[in-house]
């Protein structure tokens, strides 16, 4: 038993190296002198260890403001769609309307078409809007989600319909019964949805690509890509510029990890 | 009173109407637009010429570009999804023991999940270099120590190496999130079954094999359809990585759709094979569906 458990442990490990080594390679190449970027045997540790890579990184590309724009692009979105994501769940898993099954269908037929095949359209859409490099095209398109809809009208369902009954006799609107009872009470799976709704967009690429064309107007993941373009054999101030990309999450990640490892096990799934 | 009933009739669509509208402007309207798209010409600039199927025929018959991203994007797809499936699987499993520690291996086995793709792509770029990245230079020190000379490819500029080379980032990438998945399928199952099997003498092999395969089966259902899904849609990895090359080697369907539609001014085109790709992940889908009686065991029968 001793004998399993350590040959558990050492794969694992193993395991675990093979993870970490291409954060830890990223660092140290963020950290190296130009020239020794290019040695063999390679350094894992960089002597002396070249900060100003990052500042370097900074000054070239405005990585700043591909932040700015992320966090305005990601927290939007988020918050767009829980609003009206929970909004027409109430509708569908709580009121009675003339179609409400056949609109209910419409939106679990469209959960299964990718991406790929409303990305043209929905660019052509922006184009003639003239949204293209706005905060609009950014925000507004992948605001409004079947799946998240799907998902939080299948959790108000597991709600008791007596809480509402309840509320209605006392005279509370039905905007009240959503406010006051079903959001409430929706807590976790509102969380995990914020949570997979922030790291997709936050993580997001093609549509971002697609519908901005400025540098003032990248995200950064697309910055990120535009960077590589530019400098690309410059590993230090593109591993530089990783870093910069990733660190943030991954403290988010690490603070949080419970939430992100409960939403998945909670609702089977999280957004990509 | 007839306010109040009127109100309540309607108030559904209220509720809806946020919703709906962006609904119905980017994913109803723009689903059938993008199906009208696909029989005609346009390049945006010039009014749309109607060319009925013939752009489904060319990608399909008669376009020998066409023809070499769908087998890469197969090839992926094949390549990456049963990795996946059983790497997560094997890594749920040995995180389901009480072990020490195991808090610390699950964070780490899902920080790439958490992780910006372009970031990943590009330090796996970096370390697939094929004269300065750490992979190679680990397999020449491995050579040297063992005095076998050991020559490793030029991974991303070769037409055999580079598309491995991506399969080994997108695996790398997603194997903590459905080992996720996994994980609480495992939690799901009772004890007892294990205590029973126990009692009749099951080793630790008939234990996995006869309880633990079977009762995770919807769980393998679900995480093959998904993982199917989003293979067959794969873009970022080589888009960073190498750029769809060297000469079209890792140039995936989406990524054919994004040149034809934002590079080459064919959104026509681009429609077309965006319908194609659907039609393959709805087959296949539905194929997975239309056989589980085979292989997956729900509760509710035994």
């Amino acid at each position: 038993m001793a004998l399993k458990r350590l040959s558990l442990h050492v794969l694992l490990l193993a395991g675990s190296i093979l993870m970490l080594v291409p954060f830890a390679w990223m660092l140290s190449t963020s950290l190296k002198e130009p020239g020794d970027v290019f040695v063999y045997p390679p350094q894992w540790i960089p002597q002396p260890a070249r900060w100003e890579n990052y500042q370097e990184t900074v000054t070239v590309m405005p990585f700043g403001r591909f932040y700015l724009n992320s966090v305005i692009q990601a927290v939007s979105v988020t918050v767009l769609q829980l609003l009206t994501a929970s909004l027409a769940a109430f509708a569908f898993a709580r009121l009675r309307f003339r179609g409400r099954d056949l609109l209910f269908l419409l939106y679990l037929g469209t959960m299964m078409i990718p991406f790929p095949v409303t990305l043209i359209p929905n660019f052509v859409i922006v184009h003639y809007l003239g949204w293209v490099d706005t905060f609009r095209a950014l925000i507004l398109p992948p605001a409004f989600s079947a799946f998240s809809t799907f998902l939080l009208r299948q959790y108000f369902l597991s709600i008791p319909v007596e809480l509402d009954d309840a509320a209605r006799v006392d005279g509370a609107s039905s905007f009240r019964i959503w406010w006051q009872i079903i959001m409430p009470l929706s807590g976790p799976a509102l969380a995990t949805l914020a949570i997979f709704t922030f790291l997709g967009q936050w993580n997001s690429f093609l549509w971002p690509l697609v519908v901005t064309n400025s540098e003032k107007m990248r995200t950064l993941p697309v910055g990120l890509a535009t960077f590589q373009g530019q400098y690309s054999i410059q590993w230090h101030l593109l591993m530089a510029g990783s870093v910069i990309a990733v660190l943030p999450i991954l403290v988010i990640y690490l603070v949080g990890q419970k939430w992100f490892v409960r939403g998945i096990t909670l609702t089977g799934m999280g957004g990509r | 009173m007839r306010w109040y009933r009127l109100q309540r009739a309607y108030e559904g669509y209220f509720f809806l109407a946020p919703n709906i509208t962006g609904f119905l402007l980017f994913t109803a309207i723009p689903v059938i637009a993008s199906f009208a798209l696909s029989f005609f010409r346009w390049d945006l600039l010039t009014p749309p010429v109607y060319i009925g199927t013939q752009q489904f025929k060319e990608l399909l018959f008669n376009d020998p570009q066409f023809r070499r991203v769908a087998f890469n994007t197969f090839y992926f797809t094949f390549g990456t999804v049963p990795a996946r499936v059983v790497l997560s699987l094997l890594l749920a499993v040995a995180l389901n023991q009480a072990l020490r520690g195991i808090t610390i291996y699950r964070v780490i086995y899902f920080m790439p999940v958490v992780t910006s793709l372009v970031a990943a792509a590009l330090v796996f770029q970096w370390i697939f270099n094929g004269n300065f990245g750490i992979l190679n230079s680990l397999l020449w020190s491995l050579g040297e120590w063992l005095h076998i000379p050991i020559h490793p490819p030029d991974w991303l500029n070769s037409t055999r190496w580079a598309m491995p080379a991506v399969m080994v980032l997108n695996l790398w990438k997603n194997v903590g999130f459905t080992m996720i998945i996994y994980l609480a399928g495992l939690q799901a199952i009772p004890q007892e079954l294990y205590e029973a099997a126990e009692v009749d003498g099951a080793g630790g092999w008939a234990k996995f094999r006869y309880i633990t395969l079977p009762m995770l089966s919807p769980t393998t259902f679900f995480v093959v359809i998904m993982s199917l899904i989003w293979a067959f849609q794969v873009f970022e990895e080589p888009y960073i990585m190498t750029k769809g090359g060297p000469a079209f080697a890792t140039t995936t369907l989406v990524q054919y759709i994004y040149l034809n539609a934002f590079r080459w001014s064919r959104m026509g085109k681009a429609a077309a094979a965006a319908w194609l790709l659907f039609a393959v992940i709805f087959v296949f889908t539905w194929l997975q569906v239309r056989y589980q009686r085979l292989w997956v065991h729900y509760e509710a029968d035994q």
